[in-house]
């Protein structure tokens, strides 16, 4: 009978340990997570940040403006464009 | 003999029994007493209970979804949210120097008078200033004031700034749609906030997640059926036209034939949605879409085709114009360039009223009323937008003889300019009709057949000749493509008449003719610079739009590339 119980706690305590364990790893994995997604969304909003950055300097009245302004382009007479069907060119 | 007298003999002190069961009986009480107030407690009241326990270390979180992009139908961003900071204050807490109130009144950007009267209001919370940039929150964390605090939002932002202001529209300061796309899409780009409910230790670190109450939903991307490219070029050239001739509001439409997609709308007055502290209706207001007029000769060809549909008429028809003149009722009607006899494709080129109203007469009033109705006029487009308007067509049963004449150059109806734009399609998709889209579809649409392909085919070629020299809209032609198109002059309605000198002047046409790709329609309001015929005021913008349109999509050339030659202004008169 003594053999049992002493079987039994030590059964008992070996699986109070693994609870604990197995809580303590879920918590570190969840904040591993959350940091993960915090990451995915401060890169998400880069992004977001980023690609409003390329639309401004991207401009088309900016573009158009340097292009004639600063690089002293225009747009090409019409008799000098060639305009190609894709299907007869290939 | 007594109890008290036996225990006393034994020598030991005897208490009567009832003693003991008494204090029995009460130490039972009390565990009864207990046995039930943990019944109560347990079984009864355990959901109270274990509520309160959790409030002390579960939190519920705002999960914030991020409201979804805006984009051209080439990728680049029109409206994109991005994280700004809040600042708000608990005014009984915040205890400040002079020295300290200047600096955070520099740093929000206000003035100190303006920190000084947030913070003595007697509210609990107040806003300092809503909507900073994250680098301005950092600075301000940084200067650890007590009991000043900052909130997470999202700003949206516009880089398309005026071009796009009227389609795109804006959302409010809750981020929240109010206007155009913005509002018509709402519940696509808004998403929903979600919200979880986790574990926090005592330093307020979350240390499990119990439950997703509900999933953040981000707001889906929009792709619009909008090119940036066109829609710049578009508004250019009309704000520059706007301006040369004095007028107080523009609108332009290019929809693409085979899909039915906008390509460009634009409106002058514009404003600039990344910055609404001035905003006035007139700016606001999508004309293109929302606002309705008399469209006047750009709707002749839909008489004409009428006639053509009900065989009452071929293109090399004659009627008799003389004197220029035609009286119905009391009522005159005129031409700008009197003839004695036009024939049905000439009545289109001059734009002839007495011809048009001639024709008109002769056909049936249902069948104009039914044509006019399937193309679209009088209801409201199947459009995604707030405020399409649907125009004025009455039933013909209401019609008198002067008001048949009067529609047929396009008096005594009213459409928008997006629904001309439409009812266009029918003669540059050989009499189909095509539905609208603002959003991006990429394939053809398939139209609804309103006409039959010849009639489609002979209104076409008459709106060739019209802009022709000799025709009232040679400015919209231009080098390298064949262009079809009608202009209108129409005198604007005042006060239950017609005034004057205010007119309203459009050009709705497409390209290129042999194998139309765009439909344009332009229409200038209340040119004051002394022009205002259709087709100088309205036709050059067409020409600009179109050719630039034209190159972009790198629609093959079906004219020779020849400098076009034009007559005098005097040709583009026209009195409707």
């Amino acid at each position: 009978m003594a053999k049992l119980n002493l079987l039994l706690l030590a059964v008992l305590v070996a699986c109070a340990i693994g609870l604990v364990t197995s809580q303590h790893r879920a918590r570190k994995l969840f904040s591993d997570l959350e940091r993960e997604q915090n990451r995915s969304r401060e890169l998400d909003i880069d992004y977001g940040r980023l690609q409003l950055e390329a639309s401004t300097w991207g401009l088309h009245q900016r573009v158009e403006k340097i292009a004639t302004g600063t690089l002293g382009m225009r747009a090409p007479d019409p008799r000098r464009v060639r305009v190609v069907a894709r299907d007869k060119a290939r | 003999m007594s109890r008290a007298a036996v225990a006393t003999t034994q020598g030991m002190v005897r208490f009567p029994v009832w003693r003991a069961r008494f204090v029995l009986g009460a130490l039972l009480a009390a565990f009864l007493l207990l046995a039930g107030r943990s019944v109560y407690l347990q079984a009864l009241k355990t959901d109270f209970l274990q509520e309160k326990g959790e409030a002390r270390y579960s939190r519920v979180l705002e999960v914030p979804a991020t409201r979804g992009r805006i984009l051209d139908r080439n990728g680049e961003a029109l409206a994109v949210s991005t994280p700004v900071k809040s600042i708000w204050a608990i005014p009984a807490d915040v205890e400040l120097s002079a020295r300290e109130r200047q600096k955070l009144a520099r740093l929000l950007g206000i003035e100190v008078a303006e920190l000084n009267r947030k913070l003595s209001e007697a509210r609990d919370f107040v806003y300092l200033k809503r909507q900073i940039s994250p680098e301005t929150a950092e600075t301000i964390e940084a200067l650890g004031i007590k009991g000043i605090y900052q909130q997470r939002e999202f700003r949206r932002y516009y880089p398309g700034g005026e071009v796009t202001a009227h389609v795109v529209g804006f959302t409010g300061v809750d981020d929240a749609g109010q206007e155009g796309i913005e509002l018509a899409h709402q519940e696509t780009l808004g998403g929903r906030p979600g919200s979880r409910r986790v574990i926090k230790d005592r330093l307020g670190r979350v240390v499990e997640d119990v439950e997703s109450i509900r999933a953040a939903q981000t707001g889906a991307d929009l792709t619009l059926a909008i090119d940036s490219k066109i829609q710049s070029l578009a508004f250019g050239a009309l704000k520059a036209a706007v301006e040369h001739h004095r007028a107080k509001a523009g609108a332009l439409v290019a929809v693409d034939v085979r899909s039915g997609e906008i390509l460009a709308l634009a409106n002058v007055p514009s404003y600039n949605p990344n910055n609404r502290a001035r905003l006035g209706g007139a700016q606001l207001r999508n004309r293109a879409v929302t606002d309705v007029f008399e469209p006047g000769s750009t709707l002749k060809p839909f008489t004409v085709a009428v006639a053509l549909e009900a065989g009452k008429v071929s293109p090399s028809t004659a009627v008799a114009t003389a004197p220029g003149r035609l009286t119905i009722a009391n009522y005159t009607i005129h031409d700008a360039h009197p003839a004695a006899m036009l024939t049905t494709a000439q009545i289109i080129q001059k734009s002839s009223n007495v011809g048009a109203a001639k024709i008109a007469l002769a056909l049936p009033r249902e069948a104009m009323w039914d044509l006019f109705r399937r193309v679209g006029f009088g209801t409201a487009p199947e459009l995604t937008f707030p405020g399409a308007a649907s125009g004025k067509l009455r039933h013909y049963r209401t019609w008198q003889p002067i008001e048949q004449a009067t529609m047929a150059y396009g008096h005594g109806i009213s459409v928008s300019l997006l629904q001309l734009a439409r009812a266009y399609t029918v003669f540059a998709r050989e009499g189909e009709l095509v539905p609208l889209t603002l959003v991006k579809s990429g394939s053809v649409a398939s139209g609804e057949k309103i006409l039959s392909t010849e009639t489609a085919r002979a209104v076409r070629a008459m709106l060739e000749q019209a802009v022709q020299n000799g025709g009232t809209g040679p400015r919209a032609r231009i080098m390298g493509w064949r262009v079809a198109g009608k202009t209108g002059t129409a005198h604007k309605q005042e006060n239950g008449g017609y005034a004057a000198d205010k007119y309203l002047s459009s050009f709705v046409g497409f390209a290129p003719a042999s194998a139309p790709r765009i439909v344009l329609a332009v229409m200038i309001d209340e040119p004051s610079a002394g022009q205002y015929y259709g087709g100088v005021v309205a036709a050059p913008v067409f020409a600009q739009v179109m050719q630039g349109v034209l190159r972009m999509l790198g629609v093959p050339h079906d004219a020779p590339l020849e400098p076009i030659e034009l007559p005098g202004e005097d040709e583009a008169k026209e009195s409707t």
